[in-house]
């Protein structure tokens, strides 16, 4: 709990929202929250308060930003309808005011000099890329996308990627679209043939997995951004944690929402997590020995 | 203006709003919402001796207002505390209500004494015994369970701090709350902080398993504010007709807003904490005390007026 705590901006806006629209098995939401969209950068994501003032949906919802417009002052979201606190959230009108707590966690970090940058994006999980991808290419990276999904309608940002970035590939679990599989099956081909250094992954945890071992086999780094179940999205509760390790080689069980949601893939304990599940590893600071674990 | 002070066993605060231990962190986090020296006392998270990773994910399941929690105590250490965490909240003029666990009577005084013997100590007001955590030698039974491992722990924490105020945290999940308060009183505490999370769990109908990492976990939100509130009226009254001695209550559970407050106030309670409604809104703690004193100013009371007062108009 200790250090560790940015001071960059961070804003909690009674925004309006201004648009509803479905996109695929999605909805795009546009936000009035200037206070959000001025620092925000991709990566980071904001919590938002579902449900309405008496509402007994007490946690706050988190969603990658989208984009953001600083000189309309808009935050934009792609949200799936996965619950009850998503379900009141993509049933709102234009006009309805929204809580919104942003831009929160790390960016996805900038290369310093132009290289070859792969996006990889998993269902909703491509929500931030199209925004990076531009920043990128305004920085004179090559950027190519790699966008999957289990069905054609559940794929995000292909038709903006296709106007944003170099090259734009395509899977689905079905073969609904695109090549039949799974990203990490054309990966390869695309770090490959752009010589790239640098990937970016947002999406289930185990395609990132996936996508930190293939950048592993290509002495690429993968920069990849979570999702743990989050309570507050602030770094106040510790419900968010996962095993990472740091600087000095030892693991830390640190909270995705204020050290994340974006870590070097190759810092992540991947082995930790199974069947929705992440174990303490027993070489973790503090972790339990034997009997004693207890306590909330 | 209602005046909002009070005073807990000696400790004067300007106001009775805090955070409750384990979610509000250690002040940095939330001080980027509400300004952590505004509150009468910051309440830090529960600190052990060493450094603890917590327990496996999910550590967390949304229930109907309310969620329930199996952080198991993750934190740095009293010595990573008392170095960082506390000079933090001193440098920033909070005043800090610090709250101490172990997992065996010795472990509480030990914490109890480097937190004593810390540069920052001055920014303490006073020190928050959370009894409400399983003892290891006692098959992880929690402590605040029984009133001799209750005051085992309480005895051997008021050795370490003379003078300090002392509030030991108890469990509603007992079958008499007078008597373990009873312990702790006798034992040293000056007063009680009620309540810590009622055990609960959920089952993961997906995969048809416990829900949780740790299995079981604390249930917490404004679906257990009945239980701080009959849990508070049954010791405050305790008080009032001598079966206790008298001492400070602070109240805890469920409170969201002004409204939620002034029930724990007028059930026996001279302070107020705010925990997970923290989560719903980073302000909660700032807003809550603002609504609590224009609700004292409508009702023409001031906040030591207010404590206990339900209990004179008991039909
Ligand atoms: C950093 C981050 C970024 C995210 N970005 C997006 C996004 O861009 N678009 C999008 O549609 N979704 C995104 N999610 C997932 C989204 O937060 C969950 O789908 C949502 O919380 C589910 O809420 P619910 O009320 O519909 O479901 P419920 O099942 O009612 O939720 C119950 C509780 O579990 C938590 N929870 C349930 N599913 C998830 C999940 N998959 N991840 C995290 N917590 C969960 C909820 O927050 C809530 O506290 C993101 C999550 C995180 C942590
Ligand atoms: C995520 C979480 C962590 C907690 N950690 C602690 C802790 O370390 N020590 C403690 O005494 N209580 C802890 N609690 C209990 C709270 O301090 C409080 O007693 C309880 O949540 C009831 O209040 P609430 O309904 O306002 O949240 C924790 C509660 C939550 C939700
Ligand atoms: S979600 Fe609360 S600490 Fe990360």
């Amino acid at each position: 709990m200790s250090g560790e705590v940015p001071d960059t901006p961070v804003a909690q806006v009674a925004a309006r929202l201004l648009s509803n629209e479905p996109v695929g098995a999605y909805r795009h939401l546009v936000l009035d929250a200037a206070a959000v969209a001025a620092p925000a950068r991709p990566g980071q994501f904001v919590a938002v308060a579902v449900g309405g003032d008496d509402t007994a949906h007490l946690l706050r919802r988190c969603f990658s930003i989208h984009r953001v417009d600083p000189a309309a002052g808009t935050v934009e979201l792609v949200v799936a309808d996965a619950g009850a606190g998503t379900h009141w959230l993509v049933g709102l009108r234009p006009g309805a005011a929204v809580d919104v707590v942003g831009p929160l966690g790390t960016p996805f970090p900038l290369p310093d000099e132009p290289t070859g940058c792969v996006l990889v994006g998993g269902g909703y999980g491509s929500a931030p890329l199209g925004w990076l991808a531009e920043q990128l290419r305004a920085a004179g990276s090559h950027v190519e996308l790699v966008l999957g999904a289990a069905t054609a309608d559940r794929l995000f940002g292909v038709e903006a990627g296709r106007r944003t970035a170099d090259a734009v590939s395509v899977t689905t679990d079905d073969g609904s679209a695109g090549t039949k599989g799974w990203v990490s099956d054309v990966l390869p081909e695309v770090i490959g043939r752009s010589s790239a250094t640098t990937l970016y992954a947002c999406g289930p945890m185990a395609m990132l997995r996936s996508v930190t071992d293939v950048a592993a086999a290509h002495r690429a780094v993968a920069h990849v951004a979570v999702e743990e179940a989050m309570a507050c999205g602030i770094g106040i509760c510790m419900t968010c944690v996962m095993p990472v390790v740091q600087d000095d080689g030892q693991t830390k069980m640190v909270r995705s929402c204020l050290e994340g949601p974006v870590f070097r893939g190759d810092a992540v304990r991947w082995e930790a997590f199974a069947d929705g599940r992440c174990a303490v590893p027993a070489d973790a600071v503090g972790a339990p020995v034997a009997a004693g674990g207890g306590g909330h | 203006m209602a005046d909002l002070s009070t005073d807990l066993a000696g400790a004067v605060l300007p106001n009775p709003l805090m955070t409750a231990s384990g979610c509000a962190a250690n002040g940095r986090e939330l001080h980027r919402f509400l300004d952590v020296a505004g509150l009468g006392a910051f309440v830090t998270k529960s600190v052990m001796r060493g450094p603890r990773s917590g327990r496996g994910t999910p550590r967390m399941a949304e229930t109907p207002s309310g969620m329930l929690n199996s952080i198991g105590l993750q934190g740095p250490g009293i010595d990573a505390f008392v170095e960082d965490d506390l000079p933090w909240l001193a440098s920033v003029g909070a005043r800090a209500l610090v709250s101490i666990a172990g997992s065996d009577a010795e472990e509480f005084a030990e914490v109890a004494r480097r937190l004593r013997d810390s540069e920052a100590f001055s920014a303490v007001v006073g020190v928050e015994v959370n009894i409400s955590c399983p003892n290891v030698a006692n098959r992880g039974l929690v402590f605040a369970c029984q009133p001799d491992s209750s005051a085992a722990v309480l005895t051997l924490v008021r050795e370490q701090l003379p003078g300090v105020p002392l509030f030991a945290k108890l469990s509603p999940d007992v079958t008499d709350l007078v008597l373990i308060a009873e312990a702790c009183l006798a034992a040293g505490a000056d007063g009680l902080t009620m309540v810590n999370t009622l055990l609960g769990m959920a089952i993961d109908l997906d995969r048809m398993r416990p829900h949780l990492g740790g299995v079981t976990g604390g249930l917490s939100g404004p679906a257990i504010r009945p239980v701080a509130v009959r849990a508070i009226w049954q010791v405050h009254g305790a008080m009032l007709t001598g079966r206790l001695r008298p001492a400070p209550i602070i109240g805890v559970g469920g409170v969201h807003s002004g409204r939620d407050a002034l029930e724990l106030v007028a059930a026996g309670a001279s302070a107020v904490q705010v925990g997970t409604a923290t989560f719903h809104d980073p302000t909660s703690p700032a807003r809550v005390l603002r609504e609590l004193e224009t609700l004292l100013d409508e009702r023409g009371l001031d906040l030591a007026g207010a404590v206990g007062l339900a209990h004179e108009r008991t039909a």
